[in-house]
C-alpha cells in the first residue's frame, strides 16, 4: 500500500451502494436481518464472519443474484427491484468474482473475457480482444490467452475471473471468498492482483477470511453473524479493540493459528 | 532409513523412461486374457465359439455365396451359401420403393446433395464451410422439389405414396432427426421456465407423447386426423408421418437435454448473470453448448432409436424396407430367402446407425476441452 495517500483521502463522498433496512428470507428462514451498509466511491470494505452468517448472501443481493424481500438496495442510484432493465443496468456496473471461479470451460481464456463486452456492451471483436489482452496482462497471464480454463491452475483461473469482470469496466467489484478454494501458494498471487486493483481506486466489497488483506487494504471491516451486522469499524480498531463479544470470539478463533 | 547409497543426490534425479515390457502382444494376452483361472476358461470358451461361428458365417456370406443367378433353383445349383443374386435383382425396389424408374436420377441427385449439405454441418474443418452452410439451410427446399416434383420447374410430380425402401427410411429418419433437435431443446428450456403457462404446456406435451407408443401416433396420423379436419382436405400421408415422428422424437430429446441442463453447475448461470448477460444470450453462449455436449450420448442414442423406429411406418401402408422385404419374400421364383433379405436390411441399418455412433464419439472427442475441474 503506498504510504503517500492516507486511506481516508481515497474515498469520495459519492455514495455508490446504499443498503437500507434490508431483510431477506429463504422460505421461512430469516437469513438477513436489518442490513444497513453505505459504500462510497473508492471505499474498500471487507466482510467477515462465521460460515452461515449471510455475508455471501448479502453481497449477492447487491447484483441481484439473490432477491431481498424488504428494504431497499440502491447501486449507483438505481434501486434494485424486479424490473429487468434496472437489474441489467446494475449488473453492468457491478463485477463479481466467485469462490469457485465459474469460468466458462468450453471457451478459451480470451473468449471468456471478450464474451460479455461483445454481447452486452456490443463491442466489436477486435476492440474486445484488445481490452481483454490488456487486462490479462494486468493480472500477469497474457501468455495463457488461448488456453482453456481446465488447463490452468487455480490461482491462474481466479486471475482470469478477475480479468473477465474487469473487462466490463465495472464501477464496483464484489469478491465472494476469492481465495478460499485456492492452495496456499496461489493465494498470494490472487491477493496481489486484488491489492493492485485497490491501489488504483476500485470500489471493492470483499468477503474473505484473509485478515492480512483486510488490514492492508480495507477502509472498513464489517463483522456479520447469524444474518446481522454485529460490528463495523476501521481495521486498526476492529482488530485491536473489538467491542462486541461475538467479534472477540470470532477473532480469537480466526487469528489463533 | 536404509544405508543404501542413492544413485543421484536429492533433487537431481532425472526423468527416466519406464521399463520395457517383456513383449507387447504376448504381455497383453497374458495380463488380460490369461491372468486368472476363470479368465483362462472364458478365453478358451470364447475361442471355441468363434472357431465354430466365424468360418461358418464367412462361408455363408461370402465364399459359398452366389451373386449372379436367375432364380432360387439356379442359386442352389451354383452354391450352398447366401443367394445375393436375389437382392441384386430387387435392389432397385429396396432402395427406391416404387419411385418411377425414369425419375430415379432425382433421388440420386437428392442423396448426393444431401451428403454435400450434411458434411459442413457435421465437420468444422471443411474449407468453404460458411457458404456450404447456406446451402445446407436451403437443402430441404431443394430436396422437396426434387423428390416430389413441381410442374413449374419441369419436374414431373411423383406421389409420395410411391416413396419406399431405404429412400423412405432416410427421408423420415433425417427429417425427424434434424427438426426434432431444435424443438426438443426449446421444450427442455420451456420445462425449466419460470412462466407457469410455458412450463405446464411443455410438461403436458412431453408426458403425453412419451405416454403413447409411436404406432398409436402413426395411426392417429393416418386415420383419426381425417375426422378432425374439414372433409375433403387431403393432407399428404408422408407429411403427416413426418410431423408425428418429429414430435415424437422431440419429446425424448427434450428430456435428454433437460438431463444435460441439470448437470451444469449453477455457478455458470450466476457468472453469466453477473456479467450482465440476459436469458437467451446466456443460454445460447454458455449453458446450451455445455449441456448439449454432455447430452451427446443421450441425443445420438435417441436418434439411432428413431432411425430404426421409422420401420413402423409399414403399419400404415408406407413402403419401408421391411415392408418391401416381406413383399419380395412372397415371390415364388425366389421363395425361402428370408435370411438374405433380413441380413441385407440389417446391414443397411447397421451401417447407418454405427456411423451415427462413431460420429458421436468423434464429436465428443473434438469438444473435449479438458474441463473436468
Amino acid at each position: 500500500m503506498s504510504e503517500a495517500t492516507p486511506k481516508s483521502l481515497e474515498v469520495s463522498d459519492e455514495v455508490v451502494i446504499d443498503i437500507s433496512h434490508m431483510h431477506k428470507w429463504f422460505g421461512s428462514f430469516h437469513v438477513l436481518k436489518d442490513i444497513n451498509v453505505t459504500v462510497r466511491r473508492g471505499e474498500r470494505i471487507v466482510v467477515c464472519g462465521p460460515s452461515g452468517s449471510g455475508k455471501s448472501t448479502m453481497i449477492r443481493c447487491i447484483n441481484r443474484l439473490e432477491e431481498h424481500q424488504k428494504g431497499t438496495i440502491k447501486v449507483e442510484n438505481i434501486e434494485l427491484t424486479d424490473d429487468l432493465k434496472r437489474i441489467d443496468n446494475v449488473r453492468r456496473e457491478v463485477g463479481m468474482v466467485f469462490q469457485h471461479f465459474n469460468l466458462f470451460p468450453h471457451l478459451t481464456v480470451l473468449e471468456n473475457c471478450t464474451l460479455a463486452p461483445i454481447w452486452v456492451r456490443k463491442m466489436p471483436l477486435k476492440n474486445a480482444q484488445e481490452v481483454a489482452m490488456r487486462y490479462l496482462e494486468r493480472v500477469k497471464i497474457p501468455d495463457q490467452a488461448n488456453k482453456y480454463p481446465g488447463q490452468l491452475s487455480g490461482g491462474q483461473q481466479q486471475r482470469v475471473a478477475i480479468a473477465r469482470s474487469l473487462c466490463m469496466s465495472p464501477k464496483v467489484m464484489l469478491f465472494d471468498e476469492p481465495t478460499s478454494a485456492l492452495d496456499p501458494e496461489m493465494i498470494k498471487e490472487v491477493l496481489d492482483v486484488m491489492i493492485e486493483l485497490a491501489e488504483e481506486g476500485m470500489t471493492m466489497i470483499c468477503v474473505t477470511h484473509e485478515m492480512g488483506f483486510a488490514k492492508t487494504v480495507a477502509h472498513r471491516v464489517i463483522f456479520m453473524d447469524e444474518g446481522e451486522i454485529i460490528e463495523e469499524n476501521e481495521p486498526d480498531r476492529f482488530f485491536n479493540n473489538p467491542q462486541n463479544e461475538r467479534t472477540q470470539l470470532f477473532l480469537s478463533q480466526i487469528l489463533s493459528h | 532409513m536404509s544405508e543404501q547409497k542413492r544413485k543421484y543426490p536429492p533433487g537431481q534425479h532425472p526423468d527416466l523412461p519406464p521399463p520395457l515390457l517383456m513383449s507387447g502382444a504376448i504381455f497383453w494376452i497374458r495380463s488380460n486374457l490369461l491372468n486368472s483361472p476363470l479368465n483362462v476358461v472364458l478365453t478358451v470358451a470364447a475361442v471355441f465359439v468363434l472357431y465354430q461361428l466365424v468360418p461358418a458365417i464367412l462361408n455363408w456370406a461370402f465364399f459359398d455365396a452366389v451373386f449372379v443367378a436367375e432364380s432360387r433353383k439356379e442359386c442352389l445349383a451354383l452354391g450352398s451359401g447366401a443367394c445375393w443374386a436375389f437382392i441384386g435383382e430387387r435392389s432397385d425396389q429396396f432402395i427406391y420403393g416404387f419411385y418411377p424408374a425414369e425419375h430415379r436420377w432425382r433421388v440420386n441427385l437428392s442423396f448426393a446433395l444431401m451428403i454435400v449439405a450434411v458434411i459442413p454441418v457435421l465437420f468444422a474443418q471443411i474449407p468453404g464451410r460458411g457458404q456450404l452452410l447456406w446451402f445446407a439451410i436451403a437443402y430441404p427446399v431443394i430436396a422437396f422439389f426434387l423428390l416430389v416434383g413441381n410442374t413449374i420447374l419441369g419436374l414431373e410430380p411423383v406421389e409420395t405414396s410411391r416413396f419406399g425402401g431405404f429412400m423412405l427410411t432416410m427421408i423420415v429418419g433425417i427429417t425427424g432427426i434434424v427438426v426434432s433437435l431444435p424443438i426438443g431443446i426449446l421444450l427442455a428450456l420451456g420445462r425449466q421456465s419460470e412462466m407457469p403457462a410455458v412450463r405446464t404446456l411443455s410438461v403436458l406435451f412431453i408426458e403425453f407423447i412419451r405416454g403413447v407408443p409411436l404406432i398409436t401416433l402413426l395411426f392417429v396420423a393416418s386415420t383419426m386426423l381425417n375426422y378432425f379436419l374439414p372433409p375433403g382436405t387431403t393432407f399428404d400421408l408422408l407429411l403427416r408421418v413426418l410431423i408425428m415422428v418429429t414430435l415424437f422424437s422431440s419429446a425424448y430429446i427434450a428430456e435428454v437435454v433437460r438431463g444435460g441442463l441439470q448437470a451444469i453447475p449453477s455457478g455458470q448461470v450466476e457468472a453469466a448473470n453477473s456479467l450482465g448477460l440476459r436469458y437467451w444470450d446466456s443460454m445460447r453462449l454458455i449453458i446450451l453448448p455445455q449441456a448439449l455436449k454432455i447430452s451427446i450420448p443421450g441425443i445420438v442414442n435417441t436418434f439411432i432409436g428413431l432411425f430404426k423406429d421409422t420401420t413402423l411406418v409399414s403399419i400404415i401402408g408406407l413402403l419401408d424396407p421391411l415392408g418391401i422385404g416381406r413383399a419380395s419374400i412372397s415371390d415364388i421364383k425366389w421363395s425361402g430367402l428370408a435370411t438374405e433379405v433380413y441380413v441385407f436390411i440389417g446391414a443397411f441399418f447397421f451401417i447407418c446407425c454405427f456411423s451415427m455412433s462413431r460420429y458421436s464419439l468423434y464429436l465428443e472427442r473434438k469438444l473435449e476441452t479438458g474441463h473436468q475441474k
